[in-house]
């Protein structure tokens, strides 16, 4: 057993003996226990919420729906987009080398699931799964992506840097929903775990400093904006100047991008649906 | 509507748990503080338990408060902590014969912490407006004296307890904040870009003490959803954070939660 995995163990250990964590874990397995057909998850819980309730019975419900809707196939798709790029990945031999093998396998398995939950979500208003162009073709680029290890690696750390500053983005469109809300968090740390370590395979700080973008310069739009000092209306900027200063100011908060931002970044790899 | 939660003064759920961690605290923090300062948090279901009714909170002990102000306070209180472990992980024998990337991650994480903990200190005495200022939650003390900051690994792995729970708090507390509230999606935000940056740092840490392994996203420390897997960071609610953090025996000073929101 690893050093990690023993304190884990002691930690869950600990939660376990807490009164309240017990009462929550019975409630998840209510929830989500085996009874439970996993297609009808999110939603199910979303109409047992207060909110969600009183959301039925308002006028703003059905375009509340929608804009719910919206935002899990936006995420949808990006998920779908990370998940073809990793199983690719870690099915062409020689792209990664057996030292990192352990940490994509990793990363894909949790993209595979973050697929199937947003699938099994949305239901049967889940779209198809764009096809994707990992040359960056629709973009215009013609990338090494899978035959090239650091062309891998820098798509990855572009993919999951998107990734965070996406979900984050949606944040507000979720705020009346709280169990969907809670779900998207819970993915957009997973997605900022990824980002820290794929960048730090790339000799790159773990998180974001300023509009710093090593990608190749068509990706800048992955970081614009990262150099936001203003956080709730306070100017951060110059008040740090032995902490780091404004860098560690803009290190210190990861931005959000909006959807149709995002929309951009992904353009570059999603082969348009041809017109009938 | 938040519904607030009442937490009354009796640690945790049992005398024997109660007994134990107080015995910890006095193991750990010596006699000085023994019954006179530590953070106790249960919940209001635990009213009909057996035992001695808990003493009344005295005006001196600080209440985080209700509705956003609460959560503010209280996500502040997980950034004083984890700023004034990095400030003494810098003063330490770890950190003076680290190698200069690990020192690096070391000052970053003292600087982000440090500023996640003013932002939150500026943030809240504007929302309480002037006057007010008896409700932001005063500078906390810690006592960190079980950890030995001359050991990597000791350090490494305090490091890592306090980020991955920061991520929790902050992906539970998200519900907790409402947003139809004057700021509140702000807020809402905030709270959105500081959890990434924790994220990120509980990635690199425990990158660091077992590199390139499954560490930096690790089944254990991530919860299934729906039977997708284990790819969801967890959500922990306040009040299994805060005994937690109470397990830790790091925190001082004393305050309640007796009116934070619970959805």
């Amino acid at each position: 057993m690893s050093f990690i995995k023993f304190l884990d163990k002691l930690s869950d250990e600990k939660a376990l003996n807490a009164k309240g964590s017990r009462r929550e874990s019975l409630k998840q397995f209510k929830d989500f226990g085996k009874g439970a057909a996993i297609a009808s998850i999110p939603f199910g819980l979303a109409a047992t919420s207060n909110k969600a309730k009183a959301a039925t019975s308002s006028m703003a419900a059905a375009a509340f729906q929608a804009d719910s809707t919206a935002v899990l196939n936006f995420a949808l798709t990006l998920e779908y987009l990370e998940k073809e790029f990793y199983n690719i990945a870690v099915d062409t031999d020689g792209l990664i080398p057996a030292e990192t093998k352990d940490v994509f396998a990793q990363i894909s398995k949790h993209e595979d699931s973050h697929v199937a939950f947003l699938k099994a979500a949305l239901g049967d208003a889940a779209i198809a799964k764009p096809t994707f162009d990992f040359t960056g073709g629709p973009g215009g680029l013609s990338l090494d992506t899978f035959s090239n290890y650091q062309t891998f690696l820098a798509l990855s750390q572009g993919f999951e840097d998107t990734g965070v500053r996406a979900y984050k983005g949606q944040a507000g469109a979720l705020a009346n929903d709280n169990a969907l809300l809670e779900y998207a968090l819970q993915i957009h740390s997973v997605e900022a775990r990824h980002a820290s370590k794929v960048r730090r395979l790339r000799g790159e700080k773990g998180w974001i400093t300023g509009t710093e973008n090593t990608l190749p310069e068509p990706f800048a739009p992955i970081y614009a904006g990262e150099d936001n000092t203003v956080q709730g209306g306070v100017d951060l900027a110059g008040m740090f100047p032995d902490l780091g200063g404004n860098n560690a100011v803009t290190e210190a908060f990861d931005e959000p991008l909006t959807m149709d931002e995002v929309k951009a970044i992904a353009g570059f790899f999603i082969v348009p649906p041809e017109e009938d | 509507m938040k519904k607030p939660v009442k937490v009354e003064f009796s640690g945790n759920s049992t005398k024997d748990d109660k007994r134990n961690s107080r015995r910890r605290f006095i193991k750990l923090g010596g006699l000085a503080f023994a019954g006179s300062s530590f953070l106790m948090y249960s919940c209001s279901d635990d009213d009909d338990l057996p035992g001695p009714k808990p003493p009344e909170p005295g005006d001196d002990v600080f209440d985080l408060g209700a509705g956003n102000l609460g959560v503010l306070n209280y996500a502040y209180a997980l950034e004083q902590l984890e700023t004034a472990f990095y400030k003494e992980v810098r003063e330490g024998g770890y950190y003076a014969g680290a190698d200069d990337n690990e020192k690096q991650i070391m000052d970053d994480l003292y600087y982000h912490e440090s500023i996640h903990s003013a932002f939150f200190k500026t943030a809240i005495t504007a929302a309480v407006g002037e006057g007010n200022e008896d409700k932001v939650l005063p500078d906390v003390e810690f006592d960190f004296s079980s950890v030995d900051f001359d050991d990597r690994m000791a350090v490494l792995s305090t490091s890592l307890l306090l980020e991955d729970t920061g991520v929790s708090a902050f992906n539970g507390a998200g519900k907790l904040i409402d947003v139809d509230a004057e700021l509140g999606g702000t807020y809402l935000l905030i709270a959105g870009k500081i959890v990434s940056v924790e994220a990120r740092h509980a990635s690199a840490i425990a990158d660091l003490m077992e590199p390139n392994t499954t560490a930096f996203a690790r089944d254990e420390v991530l919860v299934d959803v729906g039977g997708s897997g284990k790819a969801y960071d967890k959500a922990t609610p306040p009040a299994d954070v805060l005994s937690a953090v109470v397990n830790t025996g790091f925190v001082k000073t004393e305050f309640t939660a007796n009116e934070l929101p619970t959805e």
